[in-house]
């Protein structure tokens, strides 16, 4: 690695560091633009104590799920477990700490993390159970209550094209967290389909400028589909 | 006869106005996409960061990269644009939505909603629906009006977990569409060939009936 060069060789280089009872975030949505190899190297590893902050905890046995399985992860910041039956199993019985954080609001956590931004106030939640024990206050009449920044230890980030300097590019709604995620680590590792030479990527049409990425890493990705829905043929509409 | 779920969605699809962009929850809502009335034009939101949602793909134009909300494959439709999640949350909290369906498993009469859990049974997430509910000002909640054991969802005060305060308005029902204003629930329509007094009994909440109930026309 050399000047602004992030590109390391192997996803045991890429997750080096990581150690037990770190904070870990983590774009996707859903088994949308997750970072597959990134998480398969943490379960090959076996980091235990987690906390995990991402939107969704994968399936069972793809994505961020097959940490579970292994009783990695201690805590998860999500907004939806509704695809993932051992996450609900583990919650339910109490074996797994889950602070339920309304969609929006993780974004906006994750992006106040990384632009340095300690706290801030949302209506979102207002006067159900994610106000408990916050600070609230009235603006213009309206209530809002405070809600803290995240920041972690690691980052992970899928994304579509870098150069070596890792400038990003995702694509379509695989981008979801994936930046934000991406200023939000101490050390942010990002993995990507394609990496090109450096003065490739229109600097206009960079999502995530370099200086957030750490990391540089080239993967294979499965992809995995989670809900194929699809129509027959032009002439009829979405079901 | 109660309304089924396509009839909810098209009933609801008579409130798109042109122009309008709508986000529609998972499940029923997002049935009312194909009910569009002819000559307007709307844009589907969906809160994963696609703005302008086409319909499903065929099976050779299926796109890992691409799916809404509830993690179905789709299209884009023309003139659509893709943003990150903080950025689609900022349309969402902004108020720049004009119109938000979802669905939930009780409201009450001072408009307060629940939909993301059943403490000890089901836990599901809020996902994005306590941003939507907080962010809109313009929100049709629908949903079954009684459970099969023709247990009320209308009710005096919502029995679990909250989504969402003092933020729903309309309510479609497979019986009724409901206003709900200065705490009480208002009648607005009735399904075809259902009562008042069928709504009446299985609404829990104090349900007010001003004059004769048109007939939903679906």
């Amino acid at each position: 690695m050399a000047g602004f060069d992030k590109v390391v060789s192997s996803y045991e280089e890429a997750m080096a560091g990581l150690t037990d009872n770190m904070t870990v975030i983590a774009g996707g949505f859903g088994l949308c633009g997750i970072p597959e190899n990134l998480i398969s190297e943490i379960k090959r590893k076996g980091t235990k104590g987690l906390t995990l902050v991402s939107n969704n905890c994968g399936v069972d046995d793809f994505g961020l799920g097959v940490l579970l399985s292994d009783r990695q992860i201690k805590k998860i910041v999500a907004s939806y477990v509704g695809e993932n039956a051992e996450f609900e199993r583990q919650m339910m019985a109490g074996e797994l700490e889950v602070e339920l954080t309304p969609q929006g609001t993780l974004a906006e956590k994750m992006r106040a993390g990384g632009a340095g931004i300690p706290a801030f106030y949302t209506a979102t939640g207002v006067g159900t159970p994610v106000a408990e024990g916050k600070d609230e206050r009235t603006f213009n009449g309206r209530d809002y209550i405070l809600e803290e920044s995240i920041t972690g230890d690691f980052a992970i980030v899928k994304a579509w094209k870098a150069d070596r300097y890792g400038n990003l590019v995702f694509r379509k709604t695989a981008r979801n967290f994936n930046p934000m995620a991406a200023t939000a680590g101490k050390i942010t590792v990002v993995e990507v389909e394609e990496i090109v030479e450096v003065g490739e990527l229109d600097p206009d049409q960079i999502h995530t400028p370099g200086i957030y990425v750490d990391r540089l890493i080239l993967g294979t990705f499965e992809k995995r589909i989670e809900q194929r829905t699809v129509r027959a043929s032009s002439a009829q509409g979405a079901k | 006869m109660a309304l089924s779920r396509e009839q909810i969605a098209q009933r609801v699809a008579q409130e798109l106005k042109d122009g309008y962009y709508v986000n529609l929850g998972i499940g029923i809502p997002t049935l009312v996409a194909n009910y569009v009335p002819k000559g307007i034009e709307v844009m589907l939101q969906s809160e994963n960061g696609l703005l302008g949602m086409g319909q499903f793909p065929t099976e050779e134009n299926i796109d890992a990269d691409l799916i809404n909300a509830g993690k179905q494959t789709v299209t884009m439709a023309t003139g659509a644009s893709v943003f990150d999640s903080a950025e689609s949350f900022a349309m969402i909290r902004g108020g720049h939505v004009d119109l938000t369906v979802l669905g939930a498993f009780e409201v009450d009469v001072n408009g307060n909603i629940a939909s993301y859990m059943i403490p000890g049974k089901l836990i599901k997430g809020m996902g994005g629906a306590m941003d939507l509910v907080a962010g809109a000002d313009n929100i049709i909640v629908t949903m079954t009006h009684a459970s099969k054991h023709g247990v009320s969802k209308l009710l005096n005060s919502c029995s679990l977990p909250l989504t969402g305060k003092g933020c729903i308005k309309k309510v479609l029902t497979d019986l009724a569409f409901i206003e709900i204003k200065e705490g009480k629930f208002h009648l607005l329509e009735r399904a075809p060939g259902v009562s008042v007094e069928e709504i009446i009994k299985l609404t829990e909440g104090e349900l007010i009936v001003a004059g004769d109930i048109p007939e939903m026309k679906v």
